[in-house]
């Protein structure tokens, strides 16, 4: 039994998480979107037997390289993480997640030895067929190999098809496609990896609008932009129609984390969506300061986004804290106490168990079981401890939004000018461009803050506070492992970088 | 035929690797990471907190059972 909880390791373990997370983001979105362009690019090779568009999959595809191979295992840390300062976590969702991520990161390796080698070498040694279904099949390999780490984040988001055994102290997997087809695992996966498809066309659409302003490979990136530009487009779309999918399911299953993003606080029916505004940093749940400084609303819109119905009522970070009875929403207090009974069961249940008295064991257990659900709320002392930081969210999900905007406005000048012959010509639209990559990493990074600190202080949505899922460790071992990692992954993205520019001014006409 | 099979997807990877040029500098980047990843960081700073200080599954479970049922203070 531990006798003290060291909360500052808790934050020192999350920002760690954190960093390694983003770090791993930077790569994988590229990789994710990347090998369909190639795949496109080789694919209107083979149909039209041009050489340049061979030449241009052959570009990308050193360039995909470049990023695979910087990026490759550093998910592999985030895997070390759980089992060091998230070991009650990892130990409590093991069952879940441990086989699957397994099988997977098997499949991934062959996958990878096999058509990855294909790709790489045998432009002169197999069939164009055989090569380009290759290159088809490690683009479907890499966002597969995406899938059962976002089922396991959606999971996380949305705990269903499963029982919590109080015996092991374990989730156990009672219902596998309840798992991997809850509606929030599916637009997990969908909203991620479009948003890397989209990302990656911008990564396209940046280099080859710079090869236009120094008059250099010309054609390639011309072509190059047509392809982009339409791909991103539709990514574009998809990304949007999976974004509302994902808020909806945020309505339903973790309003509070809507409220949130939204910066609402007071529920409404009717409630209007934010186009703009600046949020009162210092406002807190249980004052009466307003929420915001400025505020544009977009009025009914809301409603209509977390309901599909425009005069319903959405509850705001107060309903959800203190309760609203005509709502018929219960508050974070009422949870709380149910949480507190459902633990001090578990306790009881556990002691009842180890002196042998099966029938005080069970009779925990149904008391157990009835307020269960609210176990999470256990560990709260103060209802207002279930809000997240609301500036934070509420910043980034109003940045993503807007630049999700702006990019199919790019990619739609991009598709006009290239179609009209004039692109070269649009200096302006193309120093736009040379930035577009930096600002779909912004956009990417700030969906992930959404949707990770949107949902604190949970590490499993209302079953598990991270204060809990962390391991029982001091500050200073996880101080010492942020700043190895601050190091290492910084020297890895400058290798990145360095190693791109130099093949991106050999251009795809170097060895 | 069949018995060259193997030779002829050994020399397909040799070949491969033989004419790789900056693929040969991001090999050596891949083989730094995963020395530093795999050699260092899992073995003198990563260690499973349960597999390191327990030995059953049932200890385990034991641990855990008590972390979560123990009051906890949140951080403000």
């Amino acid at each position: 039994m531990v006798e003290q909880i060291d909360l500052t390791m808790v934050n020192w373990a999350r920002a760690q998480f954190a960093l390694t997370a983003m770090y791993h983001w930077i790569f994988v979105p590229l990789t994710l979107g990347l090998s369909f362009l190639i795949a496109f690019f080789e694919s209107i090779y083979v149909k039209t037997e041009n050489e340049e568009w061979k030449k241009i999959a052959k570009f990308w595809m050193i360039l995909f390289g470049i990023n695979f191979a910087i990026g490759v295992a550093t998910g592999i840390i985030l895997e070390f993480e759980f089992g060091t300062n998230w070991s009650n976590y990892s130990w409590m969702v093991g069952d879940i997640f441990g086989a699957p991520l397994a099988v997977e990161g098997i499949a991934a390796f062959f996958l990878e030895a096999t058509f990855f080698a294909v790709m790489f070498f045998g432009w002169e040694r197999v069939s164009k067929k055989f090569h380009l279904f290759s290159t088809w099949m490690v683009a479907i390999g890499s966002n597969l190999s995406a899938l059962w780490i976002l089922v396991a984040n959606g999971w996380m988001q949305f705990p269903t098809g499963m029982a919590f055994n109080p015996d092991t102290a374990r989730f156990e997997m009672q219902d596998f496609w309840a798992v991997l087809f809850s509606p929030v695992a599916i637009s997990k996966f969908t909203h991620t990896t479009s948003s890397g498809f989209l990302l990656a066309s911008l990564f396209v659409i940046t280099i080859s609008s710079w090869y236009l302003l120094k008059g250099r490979h010309i054609q390639m990136a011309k072509k190059s932009i047509l392809v982009a530009a339409v791909f991103g487009l539709l990514a574009s779309a998809y990304v949007g129609f999976t974004g509302d999918e994902a808020a909806y399911n945020d309505a339903h299953k973790q309003p509070m984390k809507l409220a949130a993003f939204e910066g609402l606080y007071d529920g409404e029916k009717g409630a209007g969506l934010m186009a703009a505004g600046i949020i009162n940093n210092s406002k807190k749940v249980n004052d009466d300061q307003d929420a915001f400084h400025l505020e544009i609303r977009i009025p009914g819109l809301l409603s209509l986004l977390a309901n599909r119905k425009l005069g319903s009522f959405v509850p705001g970070i107060k309903d959800l804290v203190y309760g609203n009875e005509k709502e018929n929403i219960m508050g974070a207090s009422e949870k709380i106490k149910k949480g507190k009974a459902a633990l001090e069961q578990l306790a009881l249940y556990k002691k009842a168990k180890k002196s042998g008295d099966n029938a005080g064991a069970e009779a925990t257990l149904t008391v157990f079981n009835q307020n269960k659900d609210y176990l999470g709320f256990g560990y709260l002392n103060a209802p207002e401890e279930a809000v997240p930081p609301v500036p934070l969210v509420y910043y980034a999900f109003h940045i993503m939004v807007a630049l999700g905007g702006l990019f199919p406005i790019i990619f739609l000048l991009y598709l006009f000018f290239t179609l009209k012959g004039t692109i070269i010509h649009q200096k302006w639209l193309l120093a736009l461009g040379v930035i577009s990559v930096f600002l779909g990493f912004v956009a990417s990074q700030c969906g992930w803050i959404v949707a990770e600190v949107g949902r604190q202080p949970w590490a499993i949505q209302d079953l598990l506070p991270v204060t809990v899922a962390r391991s029982n460790l001091t500050a200073g071992t996880v101080q010492t492992t942020f700043f190895m990692f601050l190091a290492i992954f910084t020297l890895l993205l400058i290798a990145e970088i360095r190693i791109m520019l130099k093949q991106i001014q050999i251009g795809p006409e170097g060895k | 035929m069949t018995r060259l099979y193997p030779k002829r997807i050994i020399g397909f990877y040799v070949d491969g690797f033989r004419s790789m040029t900056t693929g040969r500098t991001l090999w050596k980047i891949i083989f730094i990471k995963l020395f530093i990843i795999f050699a260092i960081l899992k073995l003198f700073f990563f260690p499973n907190y349960l597999n390191t200080n327990f030995t059953t599954d049932a200890e385990r479970a034991d641990h855990v059972l008590g972390m979560i049922t123990q009051p906890v203070q949140n951080p403000k």
